[in-house]
């Protein structure tokens, strides 16, 4: 095809890079652009905040010390989230550490009720000395260990420390298998080994004690 | 132009096209025939009465085709209320419209649930025990919204399975069955955040669990939990958030895809049931006649050169 030679459009000369509608275009499509970017990136960042904030350590006193053995659980309730009423409240099982199972002497344990399979409350039995999740089976010994059904790691602890005589429960860590404390992770997500880059930790949790 | 039966409509909506030549005599000759009642005596004078009655009788169909010259809606609405559908359509295609149906029974009765509804985590609970036990007809509605959202998820993969099962997904309407297919993910994002909504026992251990589900998903899991709970533990604007997403953002970008949706579908037209066989077109078009004398006669509908009835000229359909 043979090019036929246009009239140069008005204002033109020689040399020009850039034809003046070719520079409006794209400073109205860059201003639209700008102004787009103005309300939705704020309305986003808004929205995931929350990944990345940390809120306040909270420690709750849940018994005097003389409350808690060696060999067995007391059930504590205590408040993870304020502000909602029982549905911030969570439960844990607190026990004294045992030099049996060659844990640090005159500490205590703190074991979180929340499954670690889909986060189902699980329930201490006595009889067995097992934790015992009611929703798919998943079973748990007196540590906390995964001995049985779908969970994934050992059941969560909380920190503990003692205060004026009591017993004061603070942030969730999760353990791996072999009960090494790691940043709190989700039901559901294993814990160890490469998992924990499968599973990174978040923001938005508490550093391990 | 084949032929079209209309129901009874005023004359002004019908674009002239479709409209039936007026009867000698009524005004005006029709294009191309001799005027032949020029010696018959013209009508008596209209009577007072007569010429207001008129008037009384022409006004709505005045006022329609004053608004209709304006916005050009009959051409619009003519052609996707009597576009042509293939032959054999049956009651499995009435499914996208039931599903249709579903939604605005939820959007209209969402809307008024939310007069009611507080979506605070402690009194979340006591606004919708207000509304099944005080508001009158509450229970009804709030049932309404709860089983009708069973009704549209079971529908809405009726649908699904209608088009699967009948090819309706090839060419050309792939991309209306990925539209389908995030409408599909987005009726269920609304199952699940308005799970949480009456904040009983139920609500609540299913939402930890869902959102625990979505968690274990590798790299991003964990931070989506994050995003849904608004937090690492289900906390004060858990339920909040749910109901933002459950009655603005979502459903918002569902109208918009029902939308696109049905554009799509007047478009291009449905399919053919996959059981009917192909008939040799009459006034056949040539690349119709190439492909039924090189394949012989007696292929399935939709199993043509270009893969698909659209046109369907075998099966009585064209586009609108």
């Amino acid at each position: 095809m043979q090019e036929r030679a246009k009239p140069d459009p008005p204002g033109y000369f020689e040399g020009e890079s850039m034809t003046r509608r070719r520079v409006f275009t794209i400073a109205a499509q860059g201003l639209g652009g700008l102004a787009g970017a103005a309300i939705v990136l704020p309305a986003v960042g808004f929205a995931i905040a929350p990944i990345f904030h940390r809120g306040k350590e909270r420690w709750e006193a849940v018994g005097p010390v003389s409350d808690f053995v060696e060999d067995t659980y007391r059930q504590v309730v205590f408040t993870e989230t304020p502000g909602i009423g029982d549905a911030g409240k969570t439960t844990a099982y607190v026990r004294k550490s045992s030099k049996e199972l060659g844990e640090e002497p005159n500490l205590f344990v703190a074991v979180s009720n929340r499954c670690a399979h889909l986060g189902c409350p699980v329930r201490f039995v006595e009889a067995a000395g097992n934790f015992i999740c009611p929703c798919h089976g998943g079973v748990y010994d007196f540590q906390g260990k995964r001995i049985g059904g779908p969970p994934v790691r050992p059941l969560d602890h909380f920190q503990t420390r003692v205060r004026n005589g009591q017993v004061e429960l603070g942030p969730r860590y999760s353990v791996t298998n072999q009960l090494e404390p790691v940043r709190a992770r989700d039901p559901g997500e294993f814990t160890g080994g490469i998992w924990e880059y499968l599973y990174p930790p978040r923001p938005s949790t508490f550093p391990p004690p | 132009m084949p032929k079209v039966r209309l129901p009874k409509i005023p004359d002004a909506v019908v674009p002239p096209p479709l409209r039936k030549p007026a009867k000698p005599g009524s005004g005006g000759t029709p294009k191309g025939q001799a005027p032949t009642d020029l010696k018959t005596s013209t009508p008596p004078r209209p009577t007072h009465g007569e010429r207001l009655g008129n008037v009384a009788k022409e006004a709505p169909v005045d006022a329609l085709g004053w608004v209709d010259q304006r916005l050009g809606a009959s051409g619009f609405l003519t052609g996707m209320l009597y576009r042509k559908v293939p032959k054999g359509t049956n009651w499995f295609y009435t499914l996208g419209s039931a599903t249709l149906f579903a939604f605005i029974v939820q959007a209209v009765t969402g809307v008024f649930l939310a007069m009611y509804y507080t979506p605070s985590a402690t009194q979340a609970y006591h606004s919708i025990a207000h509304i099944n036990n005080e508001v009158p007809l509450g229970q009804f509605v709030h049932g309404m919204h709860k089983w009708g959202s069973s009704v549209m998820v079971i529908l809405i993969f009726l649908h699904m399975g209608r088009t699967f099962f009948f090819g309706a997904y090839k060419y050309p309407r792939e991309l209306n069955w990925v539209i389908g297919v995030v409408l599909l993910i987005l009726t269920m994002t609304m199952a699940f955040t308005g799970y949480l909504l009456p904040f009983d026992q139920r609500s609540y251990w299913a939402s930890i669990v869902g959102i625990n589900i979505n968690g274990t998903g590798p790299v991003v899991g964990p931070y989506l939990s994050d995003f849904l709970r608004a937090g690492p533990e289900f906390g004060a604007t858990t339920l909040s958030r749910f109901y933002a997403i459950h009655m603005l953002l979502v459903p918002g970008a569902i109208i918009a895809l029902i939308g696109a949706h049905m554009y799509l579908v007047v478009k291009l037209g449905t399919t053919a049931p996959p059981w009917l066989k192909f008939e040799k077109p009459k006034g056949a078009s040539p690349l119709a006649q190439l492909d039924a004398g090189a394949n012989g006669a007696g292929h399935v509908n939709g199993d043509r050169v270009d893969g698909s009835p659209v046109g369907g000229e075998g099966n009585g359909a064209e586009p609108a």
